[in-house]
């Protein structure tokens, strides 16, 4: 089995069902000869040819909304959003149309589509380059949006959303897209979308989690374990339609909940977390629940781009602030 | 200046068949001696014409909600339904029903949509094509998405998608026909230049002398066409699809017509053009001047024209009947439609719903 990359398990993925399905097509700016700024889709318009990995225009409303119009025709569109930053042209095909047309047309047509994102900051990026926007789509009926961190998680869940019957929007974040390598076994396997992963577990605080903030989120953990403090992470993985379940499964087993994320706080995904759990579970919490966000702030460029990202610091700092209550 | 000169030229070709009366201007299509294609279409004109009068009248008495009407598009939309076959795929925009019920969608499945029902997109006669697009423009790039699959499944088939004159400032239009110049698409786009978006006249909608010059930019064949005369718009979409289907690449037409309406039933376009202007176009719109040209060529007659008025009142009045019949969905519809399958979340949310609902709200 080969040690990889996230972005080299973003590619296998791409690779195996377009080998398998012939209906995957793969479409965005510089995918083809170029294989995507970051490489993940390298190899794949020589293997599979240039109707299959389509270079676009400029223009991500276009690749958005062109992708809505394949997918009614029976194609399984693999679209790539340069930056998370650059969706903002796109969230009118996104919210007016990918996310409806199953059900203004009552089942009638669907979107089978990928939309594909880097998200997040942490490499140095230009502006507008290193944003977080999760909530605004999570925040519209008819959308999944799944984010993995690790290149197993990226890769069983990447095959899953192609194969999903319904939109789905990949956020993948860029600071883990060569953090680390990993084994993954190339044999088509679909991770379930919809589903919590803990990553580490617990006794006294659950943490919950995604995308590149797992990181910092387990070695934080690993900290406190020095201090006898147990805590569980859990990596929400699929932020639209969240798992509550196995959140509320923790929080009962340990009374404590913290959540972390790298977007600003306001209207971030943690608050309807925290308000979930209040709703079901706060009986059985010890603590009031507290965020580790991104400031309510811009995104500053990078030379402060780590004082912006929520760091193991902030994070300690929460749980100990969570248990000394 | 060490260098000046020319380096392109471009020119947008104006087509009509027929004059002001429906008088031929010179040789017709070989097409148009099909004379029972011709009684066709124009019984399709006027039965979208006989819905569209009926569908204002019921707004006007509470039984339809906002409604866009169609008064004075007919030979556009009738036109371009002719031109079309059956597995090339539709676009519109709101207002475009004569195409639509040309392809098989029912009166009921409109006054369902109009009347606040989701089920009045089910099409079952035209199962491919999209439903009515409200954001203005956004329907553009569907339709290229949806020649790309034709093009690389290497079908003979194409999209058509409908804009309007307003919908051509949107990015999502030029985004769209530039895509289809650079792949060659199986694309026609058909500008229904009706003059008015809302209360902006085309003047204050552009600098361009014409709508169809957008397509230069775009590096693909442009036209500008007589809207109003039913013969030069099959004629000339007919033109375009085949080509489109042949692989010969995207074409935009700009149809010249006028919204004799309201912009919808919540407009009042008195606000902002004149009764001269209205009387003018009036005397241009479509219907009379086909039935001129059929009557020139002894393809109809009074009682045609009585029969057909008479079934298409009946018709009518029967989907009318239908449509009032027809229950409003039960609160699941709101949800049962947004996933392949239904989340955790939406299957509490259906239930809270359903237990309101039954206390009558």
């Amino acid at each position: 089995m080969a040690k990889m990359t996230m972005v080299e398990a973003i590619n296998m993925a791409h690779a195996w069902e377009m080998a398998h399905d012939p209906s995957v097509v793969v479409l965005g700016e510089d995918v083809g000869t170029n294989g995507g700024v970051f490489r993940a889709t390298v190899g794949l318009q020589q293997r599979f040819g240039k109707a299959r990995v389509q270079d676009t225009p400029l223009a991500e409303g276009l690749i958005a909304g062109t992708a809505i119009g394949m997918a009614a025709q029976g194609l399984k569109p693999v679209a790539e959003i340069q930056f998370m930053g650059f969706i903002y042209p796109a969230l009118d095909q996104i919210a007016s149309h990918m996310a409806r047309l199953r059900n203004r047309t009552r089942g009638r047509l669907s979107c089978p589509v990928v939309l594909r994102m880097p998200h997040g900051g942490g490499i140095h990026a230009p502006e507008h380059h290193s944003e977080s926007l999760e909530a605004l789509l999570c925040h519209h009926p008819g959308l999944r949006v799944v984010c993995p961190s690790s290149p197993a998680r990226a890769y069983g869940l990447l095959l899953a959303a192609i194969r999903d019957p319904d939109p789905v929007m990949f956020l993948e974040p860029v600071r883990l897209y060569r953090f680390a390598r990993q084994e993954v076994q190339d044999d088509g396997q679909a991770l379930a979308i919809g589903c919590c992963f803990v990553l580490r577990e617990g006794s006294d605080l659950t943490i919950v989690t995604w995308g590149a903030m797992t990181v910092d989120s387990l070695k934080a953990a690993e900290q406190l374990a020095a201090d006898g403090v147990s805590c569980e992470v859990i990596d929400a993985g699929t932020l639209a339609p969240i798992d509550f379940d196995t959140i509320l499964d923790s929080v009962v087993k340990t009374g404590r909940l913290l959540i972390v994320h790298e977007a600003p706080r306001t209207c971030g995904l943690g608050a309807e977390i925290a308000a979930t759990v209040s709703e079901q579970a706060l009986y059985d919490l010890l603590a009031p629940i507290r965020r580790v966000a991104g400031y309510d702030t811009v995104m500053p460029l990078y030379r402060l781009e780590h004082d912006y990202i929520p760091g193991v610091a902030r994070i300690v700092d929460a749980i100990r602030a969570t248990l000394a209550e | 200046m060490s260098e000046q000169r020319i380096i392109a030229h471009f020119e947008i070709p104006y087509r009509a068949c027929l004059d002001g009366d429906g008088a031929p201007l010179g040789p017709l299509p070989a097409w148009v001696e099909d004379g029972e294609l011709l009684r066709r279409m124009y019984r399709a004109m006027v039965r979208a014409r006989a819905f569209d009068t009926k569908a204002v009248n019921l707004q006007r008495t509470g039984k339809l909600g906002t409604y866009p009407s169609c008064l004075g598009h007919e030979a556009t939309h009738v036109g371009v339904g002719a031109a079309m076959r059956p597995d090339d795929v539709l676009f519109t925009v709101y207002r475009e029903i004569g195409t639509k019920f040309w392809r098989g969608v029912d009166m009921l499945d409109v006054l369902l949509y109009w009347g606040g029902d989701e089920r009045g997109t089910l099409y079952q006669r035209s199962p491919q094509d999209f439903p009515f697009c409200v954001p203005i423009g956004s329907q553009m790039p569907h339709a290229a998405g949806a020649a790309l699959a034709m093009q690389i499944r290497d079908q003979r088939r194409c999209a058509l998608a409908f804009i309007g004159d307003g919908g051509t400032s949107q990015g999502a239009f030029y985004e769209a026909i530039n895509f289809a110049g650079v792949k060659s698409l199986p694309l026609v786009c058909v500008i229904v230049n009706n003059r008015w978006a809302i209360s902006v006249p085309v003047a204050a909608q552009t600098a361009a002398a014409t709508l169809a010059q957008k397509a230069i930019a775009a590096g693909i064949p442009a036209l500008q066409i007589d809207g109003n005369d039913l013969l030069v718009v099959r004629e000339a979409v007919g033109e375009a699809v085949e080509r489109a289907r042949g692989g010969g690449g995207p074409t935009v037409i700009e149809a010249l017509t006028y919204r004799l309406s309201d912009h919808t039933t919540s407009d009042d376009a008195t606000r902002y053009r004149s009764a001269e202007e209205v009387a003018a176009a009036r005397r241009l719109e479509p219907i009379a001047r086909t039935r001129s040209f059929l009557q020139s060529r002894a393809l109809w007659d009074e009682a045609d024209e009585q029969a057909l008025k008479a079934a298409c009142s009946e018709e009518v009045d029967a989907a009318v009947k239908q449509y009032l019949a027809t229950p409003k969905q039960s609160t699941d519809a709101m949800f049962d439609f947004l996933y392949a399958q239904l989340t955790p979340t939406l299957r509490a949310q259906r239930e809270e719903a359903r237990r309101y609902a039954a206390l009558g709200h």
